[in-house]
């Protein structure tokens, strides 16, 4: 009794606050995306709102099942929770059925349970398990690729289902990775890989190749303390030409159609308004429309209408942007750049590595969704279908992102126990 | 085994969350607040807006008969932004059209706007638009609009009546009331008193869903406005009257002009041959017109108002009547007409001479005119022939000769009515009554138009007085009537009493022994008329005839113009005397007169040269 007096009163309020904040926001927009003219029940199971408020009863009582949980619990069955949900992933993928062109659900009776979402909270504690153990030296080797390889199998599972968007979350973990002490260079390279993708299938291979030899060419010419590192510069201009062609290669020849066509609108290429193009074009029309203030709560007549696709699932945000307005949509981010930034703060002052790990594990996959989210309902990301934590309607998704979060809140109300 | 401390990494980490908060912030205070062009296209999206289309005025005869009624037309229209993965096939089944018809329509709209509706078809009638209607809601961006057309109920009065088309470009730069697609009147009724009989569209601003489903009122109804209806018209036109004349006229180029005297209010207005006013409705709209406009016949142009002829003999009761008031004619005078007295214009009748002016008009003799007018030019009382000429001229067009009555009439022309000057330059200012004679028998350069000639039968009727001929009376919510031009007395410079010798003598031309059109009294009404033989230089004479009746209270003056049909009295005459019994009682009693004026085909030497 003393003892769970003492964890409630070390729980992060703020944290929780601004979690039932997020969770209150997403289930008013699924309400006015999804409520008709006249709503009798707010707890009707056929709407999407009833079955909401469903999903958010089990997700308090989840969180309060955590919170009552010891701590240990999670660190010392992590790798089995990983190792369960990989099972699960590879289930999904023979036994699973297809929703939207992804063979990512269990059906049971009614209700759907997507097991990549629940994955990702599995991969965050076996990094975290893997990444604290004592005998682990961040600079070996052995090290990286085992720590490279908790992410890339869930991720590679995830891409069989056909589900890219969830694949690409556990890109976030290289945040956990820089954290821990792998070389920023590796970020660096990644991003360079980027610029040098995006510009290929902007501009043309040999636009790029010979820009950057003109680069190669100027450093060695002009600075001469370059001049005896050629070899390596040599180096990584030969990488860069490879991957320039490789890129574009698979650009042309691997990516899916419809891959290429949301890669495509994104960079401007294609202006494809009934195709691909189509669910930016009414996105951003419908946060447009919103203005400065907004036009009012459920009088957002473009998301209310259904203009916009998929509206109360990926594009949620539309219908804040919408009805909230400029300033709305402002305090949202505010609210998830408090969360992430208190998350980050909260995993500093662990005293155990693997909850610090874990909390960086929670940050970096919530900053995930937040940008890959919002920034392809605001034109400045591809639109792959990931949710909105918290907010996007569905209870897989609501449920993992609560035990995500809450799991890390245990640890952390339980970090003056820990020696 | 050795480790770092990393945390300093955190500050980098928080970094690249602020720098994407930064840049989305930025990015969201651009889309919402600075460009506005998202606003608008949330309002093209759901918005739509819906014009209320007025029924347009009706118009009724002078009892009440209705003339001009709307009947309900369904337009089809098109969002191309909504058309997509629409079913081809469907649409072409529905609407009977084919595949490339429907991709020429389309084609069509987007390019007059991807967001607007736009028509997709025309005045579909309402049992082809139940079907459509039935299969609509499996096609998005298609719905149908409700418009009205025109009907009328008897086949008459195309050329009066005018009718309605769409809008051109250069009437929509005019008046921006309209809109593409929108109906105005095009001539006639429906194009002068168009701002009374269009209404006022109303606007309903609603909002639809994705599917084109209607969603409800935009902001209550708050920016609707509804719609007024058009007024309605009543005309002077006896319709029961103008559909026996147009009868009467079949087969026969001409027109027949009736007016109430009292009242200058036009009872009957026909130009032959007509049309169907029915046939310019609607889809078939242009294809009838441009087979009317191709039509040797002419029968778009309305020879009522259009069509401009020597007056012939009826113009010599002006000259009696200018004669009379100048006092260089009076009742008694007497002209002969044989050997030289019957130059220089001869005497086209046999009878006995001299004549006095009575029956003078009643046998209608040109020496007697000719020298009528004479004495008007070289009365002493004037310096010379010229001020003569000029004084006649001033009478004469007291009369409304040579100019348009500037009235609701359709496509009036002037006529012509030389002056001094014309003749000056024509002949370099040495001219005489002599060089102009032909205008003492109403040939020569005098050109008037039907409607004048039968206000001039009115002006007789009336005794020296006009009302402008004109076809409203009377405009629903309108206590008054609209033109008040329309009541204005037009006083002739002749005095009544000199009317009286040239009624007795139009009397005469039905009642007398020798009166041109005997053949036609009636024992119940007291007919005055006046026939007419237009000399045609271009073939066979016009036969025109002026009357009006009862004699004591003249209810109705008429003009008949039978174009090549020779003397006035054997088709103008009949006719005009047919009307004026159909006017005053109702029914005809002389079928076989009747039945052979109908039955009168006068265009077929017509369809022969046509053939050449």
């Amino acid at each position: 009794m003393r003892n769970r007096e003492k964890i409630s009163g070390n729980i992060d309020w703020v944290t929780v606050m601004i979690y039932s904040i997020l969770v209150f926001v997403g289930w008013l927009s699924i309400f006015t995306a999804s409520a008709g003219e006249d709503v009798s029940t707010l707890l009707d199971l056929n709407t999407r709102y009833g079955k909401q408020l469903l999903w958010i009863g089990f997700a308090i009582l989840l969180a309060g099942l955590i919170l009552i949980i010891d701590a240990e619990f999670f660190s010392t069955f992590s790798y089995v929770f990983y190792l369960g949900l990989l099972l699960l992933l590879v289930g999904v993928l023979i036994f699973g059925s297809t929703v939207a062109g992804s063979k990512s659900w269990f059906r049971i009776g009614g209700f759907a349970i997507q097991p990549a979402e629940f994955a990702k909270f599995a991969t965050a504690l076996a990094m975290a398990k893997y990444l604290s153990a004592l005998n682990v030296n961040m600079r070996a080797l052995k090290t990286k690729v085992i720590s490279m390889g908790i992410l890339i199998l869930p991720a590679l599972l995830i891409l069989l289902q056909n589900d890219t968007g969830s694949a690409l979350v556990y890109f976030s973990f290289g945040i956990v990775l820089f954290r821990e002490g792998f070389s920023g260079l590796l970020f660096i390279a990644v991003l360079m890989m980027a610029t040098l993708f995006i510009t290929t299938i902007l501009f043309s291979e040999t636009l790029v190749i010979s820009v950057l030899a003109g680069i190669v060419f100027i450093i060695l010419i002009f600075f001469k303390k370059y001049r005896k590192n050629w070899k390596p510069i040599f180096g990584i201009m030969v990488l860069s030409i490879a991957f320039v062609f490789s890129a574009n290669y698979a650009f042309e020849n691997v990516l899916p159609a419809h891959q290429k066509n949301r890669i495509n609108v994104l960079l401007g290429i294609e202006q494809d308004l009934r195709g691909a193009g189509y669910n930016v074009n009414q996105s951003k029309i419908a946060i447009g429309s919103g203005g400065l203030t907004g036009k009012g709560f459920r009088n957002g007549v473009l998301t209310r209408y259904n203009f916009v696709p998929e509206q109360s699932t990926d594009f949620i945000f539309c219908t804040i942007g919408e009805e909230w307005g400029f300033l709305g949509v402002s305090v949202l981010i505010l609210l998830f750049m408090t969360l992430l930034i208190r998350i980050i703060l909260l995993a500093e002052r662990q005293r155990s590595k693997f909850s610090r790990i874990y909390g960086y594990g929670v940050a970096s996959i919530l900053f995930f969704h937040f940008t890959i989210n919002i920034g392809m309902t605001i034109g400045l990301a591809p639109v792959v279908g990931i949710p909105l934590p918290f907010l996007s309607y569905g209870g897989s998704s609501l449920w993992a992102f609560t035990l995500l979060l809450f799991i890390f809140l245990k640890q952390d109300a339980n970090r003056l126990n820990v020696l | 085994m050795y480790s770092t401390d990393y945390s300093s990494r955190k500050n980098i980490i928080i970094g690249v969350f602020l720098l994407v908060a930064i840049i989305f912030i930025i990015r969201l205070f651009y889309l919402q607040v600075i460009n506005s062009s998202y606003k608008l296209s949330a309002d093209n999206i759901v918005l739509r807006k819906v014009r209320e289309y007025p029924p347009r005025g009706l118009i009724y005869d002078r009892y009440g008969n209705l003339m001009v009624f709307n009947e309900a037309a369904y337009d089809l229209m098109v969002i191309p932004r909504q058309m997509k993965d629409v079913d081809t096939s469907l649409i072409c089944d529905i609407t009977g059209i084919d595949k490339l018809t429907f991709e020429k329509k389309l084609t069509k709209a987007k390019r007059y706007s991807y967001y607007k509706p736009s028509t997709f078809m025309k005045q579909i009638s309402k049992k082809d638009i139940g079907k459509i209607q039935e299969k609509l809601y499996q096609i998005p961006g298609l719905f149908i609009q409700t418009r009205t057309l025109r009907q009328y109920p008897y086949p008459i009065a195309g050329h009066l009546l005018g009718s309605i088309g769409e809008v051109n470009k250069r009437e929509i730069e005019k008046d921006n009331f309209y809109k593409p697609g929108d109906y105005i009147g095009k001539s006639g009724i429906e194009n002068y008193y168009e701002e009374y009989l269009r209404g006022k569209s109303g606007l309903k601003i609603v909002e639809v869903d994705v599917h084109n489903r209607l969603k409800g009122k935009y902001s209550n109804g708050k920016f609707d406005t509804i719609a007024v209806a058009g007024k309605d018209l009543f005309l002077g036109i006896d319709a029961d009257l103008q559909l026996y004349g147009e009868q009467l006229m079949q087969n026969k180029k001409g027109s027949i002009v009736a007016i109430e005297p009292k009242t200058g209010e036009l009872l009957a207005l026909i130009s032959s041959p007509g049309y169907n006013p029915n046939l310019l409705v609607g889809r078939e709209r242009s294809e009838n017109y441009s087979k009317l406009l191709k039509d040797t016949l002419i029968p778009l142009m309305n020879r009522a108002t259009m069509g401009t002829y020597p007056p012939g003999s009826t113009f010599k009761m002006v000259n009696a009547l200018v004669g009379l008031q100048d006092k260089t004619l009076n009742k008694f005078t007497e002209y002969g007409c044989k050997g030289q007295l019957s130059a220089p214009i001869k005497c086209t009748h046999d009878h006995k001479t001299p004549l006095n002016l009575s029956e003078a008009i009643e046998q209608s003799c040109n020496p007697y005119f000719w020298n009528t007018y004479k004495r008007i030019l070289e009365n002493p009382s004037y310096s010379s022939s010229h001020e003569g000429y000029e004084h006649w001229y001033e009478n004469v067009t007291s009369f409304g000769f040579g100019e348009k009555f500037k009235t609701d009439i359709p496509f009036e022309v002037k006529g012509n009515m030389p002056d001094n000057k014309y003749f000056d330059k024509l002949y370099r200012g040495s001219w005489n009554a002599l060089t102009v004679r032909s205008l003492s028998i109403g040939q020569g350069e005098i050109l008037v138009t039907p409607i004048q000639l039968a206000n001039l039968s009115a002006i007789i009727a009336n005794r020296g007085y006009y009302y402008p001929p004109h076809l409203l009376t009377k405009m629903e919510g309108h206590d008054e009537v609209l033109n008040p031009y329309f009541t204005e007395k037009q006083i002739t410079s002749i005095d009544p009493d000199n009317f009286d010798i040239v009624r007795t003598a139009m009397l005469d031309v039905f009642e007398a022994e020798y009166g041109t059109a005997r053949w036609y009294k009636l024992d119940s009404i007291k007919q005055c008329g006046k026939t007419g033989t237009v000399q045609n230089p271009h073939g066979d004479d016009h036969s025109i005839f002026i009357a009006f009746a009862p004699m004591d209270n003249p209810q109705i003056a008429i003009s008949v113009i039978v174009e090549n049909s020779g003397f006035g009295s054997k088709w103008a005459a009949p006719i005009a005397s047919l009307l004026i019994e159909k006017y005053l009682s109702g029914e005809p009693q002389r079928k076989a007169l009747e039945k052979r004026m109908m039955d009168g085909n006068l265009l077929q030497g017509d369809n022969n040269n046509n053939q050449h």
